[in-house]
């Protein structure tokens, strides 16, 4: 029987009294994949943010459940340790801190949650030499200080690195294929890909479809306006790149 | 930058410039007889402007009212055996190795140091022994290098000041290990003052990393005011590392010059950590094309301190590359001042100039005045600067923070990165690692920093 990750229902928020998210329903199940499609300004990374803890946005109705908790109860921190998993659509750049020194330091956070004992430097190199190469990162790049001077896809490819070496239970891609050419969303899709399993699950923000012809999608949803006012299989994806979103409004519209 | 100083109050240098004949008598005696002009009219023009004054603009946001009120009494000659080297090892780049002059409250200490007479091409000793040796030489850059900066303190230091080290490296000498000035006071009384003087000469292709390290024993006041004149041949590539960590009642006045030459590398390094208020009167010639040189500083402020960072960089040749990089963590009710000026001349085409300086402010009653400025009279350059003051960046904390990493865990991560950005410049690598050591425990220290202990 597979459990349910994650469950939102009915959620409202906003942020500096605009109201964003209108009554957001969705449900993710272990092993599948989903996607939320969407134009801009239709709520999709203020979804993300709520989802990863951010502060500023303020929750004024409706619930999120992770595996039974309540996920707006927990800390950014706990949320990670627990294995929420988001990828930035804007990476930060922390200069002078370097990537070994911090992505051992969330490691082993995590580690030390589940009760593991915390990798030394070795181990730890271990873990991540494959992983690098998934990715097709810079020998150099654990030296070098946390995304400072990548460029966009390299920052992109640190968050899926970031990510594959966290083994989350729930990840969130927030718009990864921005500013993203072919071969870099296929290097980044392979590392997602790799990650799938049973017992784990994806979800897909984007705005266009072409992540998608690489990162199969269970189930894709439309939020329009703050609501997911359409769901979907993959065919759906195909649909609106097809036809853009106006015709979805204009149904929606009909039926209200 | 015009203004004319005001003369501070004359009655209150007057016992100061008493001292003078004491000093005069001493010249006549031991030193050559052209440096006793260079006194006296290092004592004439202190007399004229006093103590410096928040009026003149280069002492703007630095109040020297405190430190014009001190007694300035010369610092006597310490008889303090109880300075074991086993402090001075265990001191900052103690551990290190290397040619090693320590001076203690001015005075050389020959019993304590490990100088390098005149061998291989390295001369590493005082520069009283120097005025017998390389008379010439030294004549050629003291009191040269006092450049047209109404400085008050280097014109006082000319006058009085009492010894400090000489270095010269013949051309094209490479050393492996460092050479160490240390400075440390024993004085046990408030009240002293200590003028020190340094000389330190590169000749082309030398190179070599040179520390001077700055502390003192008892939390006294005193008043160190020291002159570093850097000569950088063509060619040379000199790292200098201060490190300043005095008593936090201590005055500290320093001024810098270097004189860089073509296709030279400096790379000047401050690092204020210690005394009440920190001056660093910074002047760079850039006089040679194609050289590169780097500026880069941290400061780490806590209660009542000031440290103050003042520089200006003129580049009078084509083809070179100044960088300049500023960071300070500011705590309590204390004080960070930046003042940075690039002065580009109209030869100094295709010049490469960059400055920055960031501030962290821990407390809310901590402040920080910067004043980065460029100054351009070529067409053809890269100049930048920038600045920025505040509390860390939200952003960041949440980027850590959504990867598993505590709030807390991530500020002091943060924190420690912002002073990690600038110990990453040194390039000598044992130093910089002393330093990363050094100033992450210093930071842990502070009981803003260190609810959390689960780091290193």
């Amino acid at each position: 029987m597979k459990q349910p990750i994650l469950e939102i229902t009915n959620l409202h928020a906003g942020v500096e009294g605009k109201q964003i998210l209108k009554g957001v329903n969705l449900r993710i199940t272990e092993g599948e994949v989903h996607a939320i499609m969407g134009p801009n300004g239709s709520g999709k990374s203020t979804l993300a943010a709520i989802l990863a803890g951010r502060e500023g946005y303020s929750i004024t109705e409706g619930q999120i459940h992770y595996y039974g908790k309540d996920l707006l109860e927990m800390s950014p921190e706990a949320r990670a340790r627990e294995g929420v998993f988001l990828a930035f659509q804007y990476p930060v750049e922390i200069p002078g801190v370097n990537t070994t020194y911090f992505l051992k330091a969330a490691v082993n956070e995590v580690r030390k949650h589940n009760g593991l004992s915390e990798y030394d430097a070795m181990e730890f190199l271990n873990l991540v030499k494959e992983k690098m190469k998934i990715l097709h990162l810079p020998e150099d790049f654990l030296k070098r200080p946390v995304n400072a001077g990548f460029s966009g896809g390299e920052k992109k490819r640190n968050e899926i690195f970031q990510m594959v070496v966290l083994d989350p239970k729930l990840a969130i891609l927030d718009e990864t294929d921005s500013g993203l050419d072919i071969d870099a969303l296929k290097v980044v899709s392979a590392g997602v890909n790799k990650l799938k399993r049973q017992d784990n699950a994806q979800l897909v923000i984007t705005h266009y479809q072409r992540l998608l012809d690489y990162i199969i999608p269970d189930f894709v949803h439309v939020l329009f306006n703050g609501e997911i006012v359409r769901t979907g299989g993959k065919e759906l994806a195909l649909e609106l790149e097809e036809r853009g979103y106006d015709w979805i409004l204009k149904e929606e519209l009909q039926t209200a | 930058m015009t203004a004319t100083e005001q003369p501070f109050i004359a009655t209150m240098a007057n016992p100061i410039l008493e001292q003078f004949d004491r000093v005069a008598k001493r010249s006549a005696n031991s030193e050559p007889n052209w440096l006793l002009p260079i006194r006296k009219a290092g004592l004439s023009k202190f007399s004229e402007s006093g103590f410096p004054t928040q009026r003149g603009e280069d002492w703007r946001f630095t109040n020297t009212a405190q430190v014009a009120k001190l007694p300035f009494q010369l610092s006597e000659k310490s008889t303090s055996e109880s300075l074991t080297s086993d402090i001075l090892n265990d001191a900052t780049f103690g551990s290190l190795g290397g040619i090693r002059l320590v001076f203690v409250n001015g005075f050389y200490s020959e019993r304590l140091s490990d100088p390098h007479h005149n061998s291989n091409g390295i001369h590493v000793g005082t520069l009283s022994r120097g005025f017998e040796t390389a008379a010439d030489l030294i004549k050629q850059h003291i009191g040269k290098c006092a450049s047209n900066d109404d400085n008050s303190f280097e014109h006082l230091n000319a006058a009085f000041f009492q010894d400090g080290a000489f270095v010269h490296v013949s051309a094209n000498v490479h050393l492996e290990e460092p050479i160490h000035l240390v400075f440390v006071s024993t004085e046990e009384a408030s009240g002293a003052t200590i003028h020190l003087r340094n000389l330190v000469i590169a000749e082309s292709g030398a190179r070599f990393t040179l520390t001077e390290n700055y502390f003192s024993i008892k939390g006294v006041s005193y008043v160190t005011n020291t002159v570093t004149n850097f000569v950088v041949r063509d060619s040379a590539f000199v790292e200098h590392i201060k490190f300043q960590d005095e008593s936090l009642d201590a005055f500290h006045l320093a001024t810098l010059h270097s004189d860089l030459g073509a296709a030279s590398r400096y790379i000047s390094h401050s690092f204020a950590l210690g005394a009440r208020l920190s001056r660093n009167t910074i002047r760079s010639k850039l006089n040679g094309p194609g050289l590169e040189c780097v500026f880069n500083g941290l400061y780490i402020t806590r209660k009542d301190q000031v440290a103050d960072h003042h520089m200006v960089i003129e580049h009078t040749q084509p083809n070179c590359a100044s960088h300049e990089y500023f960071n300070g963590i500011l705590d309590d009710q204390s004080k960070g001042i930046f003042h940075g000026r690039i002065l580009v001349q109209p030869e100094a085409q295709k010049t490469d100039a960059k400055q920055t300086n960031k501030n962290i402010l821990l407390s809310d009653s901590a402040t920080v005045n910067t004043k980065p400025q460029l100054e351009i009279y070529a067409d053809d350059v890269k100049c930048t600067h920038g600045a920025t003051i505040g509390q860390l960046n939200e952003e960041s904390i949440f980027y850590l923070r959504s990867r598993g990493i505590g709030q807390e865990t991530a500020r002091r991560m943060l924190i420690h990165s912002f002073a990690g950005e600038i110990i990453e410049r040194v390039d000598y690598k044992p130093a910089r690692e002393e330093l990363d050591q050094l100033i992450w425990s210093r930071l842990e220290q502070n009981p803003r920093l260190s609810e959390n202990k689960q780091l290193p």
